[in-house]
């Protein structure tokens, strides 16, 4: 490694934390603290044997931005993708900007600002060409890592002209010249994921795979109920296991988002901690969350939505609307609490000492991962280093750190390197649940067959005004804005069990619940499914409030919606007795989706889906096609399996469920095809971990209406008889 | 106690307990971190290895029931060239990736049983294998891309159609 050092030559582009760019450069690295230095601050370093390693700077957790991001440099950089090699960044806000995975912002976030810095590096090394040559920069060309000068025929790579670049003043960001996308080679091109070679080989990827040396391994026993406390554990007896180093009592706090109190055992390996666990007895006290439960919470939401709630919108005159309806359908929705189930349970490694704390994290989010670290083992931010390694699924429960947080508690008081692994049970009890919610619903059309009124009374869970995570309604989310008299009221239950965000949060049961029951409405007048939703987005475009927020482009959701009638042949085809079509449509994280299911149910509840259709729009270029496409085709699988038969039951306070025998996900040969299409429109890019996947959920409901004439009002569908077939 | 069991084509010997299963044997004695963790109950698939070629559950298998050869994601191929791995690549699989390991072996040992299996043929082999991040089409896809291969009816060359539009 050292010996290489001096050899190599570096062209830095860096992100200052303030937000804007600034490019960087130098001839060649000295000493580690430079070569720590660069390799922390570079998005880009040309090798002298001309290898282009682009570094990709959010946590990679199966979206494919650890592929797609770095496509965004390399096609500015105007190199071959072949001669690309892309590296993990480590965990640095004052490089990198906001590293995490969330909210399909990947993209949105990333588009302009890494193509820009793939323009700017080429840019540096034109001039440099140029300068060498004696020639006007604006008559050089760049293809496949190599600078041109057509008229004198010369030519040089890259790697020749890193030195010389270096010596370039960077050009200004705002302005630097980007390719036009007709000219793309790379940005819209199928490209497979960086990893595959590794993955297909097993080698050492994933958080569970991380080996540092004099590590040993750790499992945590958490109270099952949420925030229970150790009052005493039989530690004597684990200590004298086969192969078990150390065990002992983390006392933890009361936030349910930091360091919870269990009894932790560090041993050789993991089964032997595993094995010893077996032999733990813990007396706890579990605290008042012990008195919660589901059934508790149906029966309360049933009662609070006989009473007044906090109106959160009011629009019209949603009472006399109503009364002047000629078709009106009340109904009460609701769905259960959802783990995320990661395939990779949670885990973490850690090695502390001298104060200093270095991380090896499955995380999607490490900086509040950092922040809680230091505050709970009482060190400096800045005397904690974290590693992204690849995410075994994500899905939203890695935005939280509570394996990190144990694990460095764990690390630090056993005093020596740890890993700390979950089983499959700990990860599906002790997660932050995608939460229940009820809503109570009335509707009304009038003659016309037009849909006038609509009144909410939802029941969520929280305090006073606020709800807890994951748990709210906006008022300006559709329907609302589309119907002239509406009414939004909530109220709220107290919840100790953690909630947090489930992959499309909010927006996976919402449109559930509305686009089930605007259908419900559609049929009660005896109008088309699509056609009444056609209606109900009308003839607007772009929806905002006065503020300029909240805004929601009719046009482009009517664009989708057309696009999936078209394809699946919505109205077009006669479909056999026990088969029918569903539609739904959402708009979520800057996406417009609409989606069309055929299913067919048997008479003793067996559910086939025969095919899916998807449009969608988010926006004018797709970046890397073949991961588009999988995470649509995913997302849309991922929501039939929530429909289907997930669950997570509240018990005395704890999750009933624990394992994939009782949280079931969807399996090979109930998946039905998926054929997506995507609009390609004018606006900018954006992501697409997320968007696809609320409208599945509904457009499957509202086909087992039409194959069966069973109205689904509550998940999962697995309550209501139906299975699999 | 100590065994000795042959994995990837080279006896090994650890100490271990009896009832430790073989995942684990892989993953924290051998240095074989190839094969994954994601249930412990026989019910994912992702710690799918071969047995004397039959596809089984490491998470399951005591060491101490160990009889045979075990063939690992890491022993699959020489040079991670099996027609399945060239396949999974060409098709571009993955999402997150942590099943795929799993699926691969289990899609190896369809292959030497049934070269050309149909698509039902496959579902039936495939579905013991759960995927969180839902690749089942690509994974049906490349399951025939790798048959074609190991027939040479196809190349292993990424693309050919866009996936999703039919």
């Amino acid at each position: 490694m050292t010996a290489t050092l001096s050899r190599r030559t570096f062209l830095e582009v860096t992100a200052l934390a303030g937000g804007g760019l600034l490019l960087g450069s130098r001839a060649s690295a000295t000493g580690r603290g430079r070569r720590a230095a660069a390799l922390a601050n570079a998005y880009i370093r040309i090798e002298p044997t001309g290898a282009i390693v682009i570094v990709a700077k959010n946590p990679e957790i199966g979206q494919g931005v650890k592929t797609s991001l770095p496509q965004l440099i390399a096609e500015e950089l105007d190199v071959e993708w072949g001669q690309v090699t892309v590296e993990q960044a480590i965990a640095d806000q004052s490089k990198y900007g906001r590293q995490f995975a969330g909210g399909s912002t990947a993209t949105p976030m990333n588009y302009d600002e890494l193509r820009r810095v793939g323009a700017a590096a080429r840019q540096m090394l034109v001039a440099a060409a140029a300068g060498a040559w004696g020639v006007p920069a604006s008559e050089c060309e760049t293809a496949k890592g190599v600078v041109h000068h057509r008229a004198s025929g010369r030519s040089s790579p890259y790697r020749e002209l890193t030195a010389a670049a270096a010596a370039v003043p960077p050009p200004d960001l705002k302005t630097v010249p980007l390719k036009d996308p007709k000219n793309f080679t790379i940005i819209g091109k199928p490209i497979g994921g960086v990893d595959n070679p590794s993955i297909v080989s097993g080698k050492r990827l994933f958080g569970i795979d991380v080996k540092v040396p004099g590590m040993a391994f750790a499992v945590f026993e958490k109270c099952p109920v949420f925030g229970g406390k150790v009052i005493s554990a039989n530690l004597e007896e684990i200590k004298v296991l086969p192969g078990v180093r150390s065990a002992f009592v983390v006392p933890g706090g009361t936030n349910l988002s930091g360091l919870l109190p269990g009894v932790a055992i560090v041993a050789d390996h993991w089964w032997a901690a595993q094995s010893a666990r077996e032999k733990l007895r813990v007396q706890w006290d579990e605290g008042s969350t012990a008195a919660q439960s589901s059934v508790a919470f149906a029966a309360r939401a049933k009662e609070l939505a006989t009473g007044t709630g906090r109106v959160l919108r009011h629009d019209g005159d949603p009472d006399g609307a109503l009364a002047g309806a000629k078709h009106v359908v009340e109904a009460a929705y609701q769905y259960p609490f959802l783990a995320h189930a990661p395939l990779e349970p949670q885990n973490c490694t850690a090695a502390f000492g001298n104060g200093k704390l270095e991380i090896w994290a499955p995380t999607q989010n490490p900086q509040p991962g950092r922040e809680l670290c230091a505050r709970t083992l009482g060190i400096a931010e800045s005397d904690i280093t974290i590693h992204l390694t690849r995410s075994g699924g994500g899905f939203g429960r890695r935005l939280a750190n509570d394996y990190m947080v144990e694990a460095a508690w764990i690390a630090k008081e056993a005093g020596m390197p740890v890993k700390l692994l979950w089983t499959r049970e700990d990860d599906i009890r002790h997660d932050f649940y995608r939460p229940a919610g009820f809503h109570f619903l009335k509707g009304g059309v009038d003659a016309n067959g037009a849909l006038v009124a609509w009144k909410n009374h939802f029941v969520s869970f929280g305090e006073g005004d606020r709800f807890v995570a994951s748990a709210g309604l906006a008022g300006a989310e559709f329907p609302a804005r589309f119907i002239p008299n509406y009414h939004l009221e909530s109220s709220v239950m107290p919840l100790g069990v953690p909630t947090g965000f489930l992959r499309a949060p909010g927006s996976n049961a919402l449109a559930f619940v509305f686009h089930s029951f605007l259908d419900e409405l559609a049929v009660a007048a005896g109008r088309d499914p699509v056609q009444f939703r056609l209606d109900l987005l009308g003839t607007r475009g772009m929806v905002i409030d006065p503020d300029g927020a909240n805004g929601y482009d009719a046009a482009r959701m009517r664009g989708v919606l057309e696009l999936v009638a078209e394809k699946s042949g919505w109205g077009k085809r006669t479909l056999p007795k026990g088969s029918g079509l569903g539609v739904g449509f959402h708009y979520s994280h800057r996406g417009y989706f609409a989606e069309v299911v055929e299913a067919s149910v048997t008479t003793n509840g067996r559910v086939s889906i025969a095919k899916v259709w998807v449009a969608g729009d988010v926006g004018s270029q797709i970046i890397n096609p073949s991961g588009a496409i999988n995470q649509v085709q995913g997302s849309v699988l991922d929501g039939f399996s929530e429909a289907m038969a997930q669950e997570i039951t509240i018990e005395a306070g704890r999750a009933a469920e624990s394992n994939f025998n009782d949280f079931p996900l969807i399996r090979m040969r109930n998946s039905p095809p998926v054929e997506v299409h995507f609009k390609i429109t004018g606006y900018p890019p954006t992501g697409l971990g997320e968007p696809a996947l609320p409208p599945a959920v509904p457009a499957l409901c509202n086909a087992i209406f039409a194959a069966s004439g069973k109205r689904i009002r509550s998940l999962p569908l697995s309550h209501h008889g139906l299975r699999w077939a | 106690m100590p065994y000795a069991i042959k994995v990837n084509g080279t006896v090994r010997t650890v100490e271990a307990p009896a009832d430790m299963p073989l995942l684990w044997v892989l993953r924290d004695l051998l240095d074989l971190p190839g094969t994954k963790y994601g249930c412990g109950i026989g019910q994912c698939g992702a710690c799918t290895v071969h047995l004397k070629g039959t596809p089984i559950r490491s998470c399951s298998l005591p060491i101490s029931e160990v009889s045979g050869e075990v063939t690992t994601i890491e022993g699959l191929s020489a040079a991670a060239n099996h027609p399945v791995q060239q396949a999974w690549q060409a098709v571009d699989v993955p999402q997150c990736g942590y099943c795929q390991a799993g699926q691969i072996m289990t899609a190896a040992a369809l292959l030497t049983k049934t070269p050309k299996p149909t698509d039902a043929q496959i579902d039936a082999a495939m579905s013991g294998n759960l995927c969180r991040c839902a690749t089942y089409l690509r994974i049906r896809e490349a399951i025939h891309r790798a048959s074609a291969i190991a027939t040479g009816a196809a190349s292993a060359a990424p693309g050919g159609r866009s996936r999703g539009e039919e």
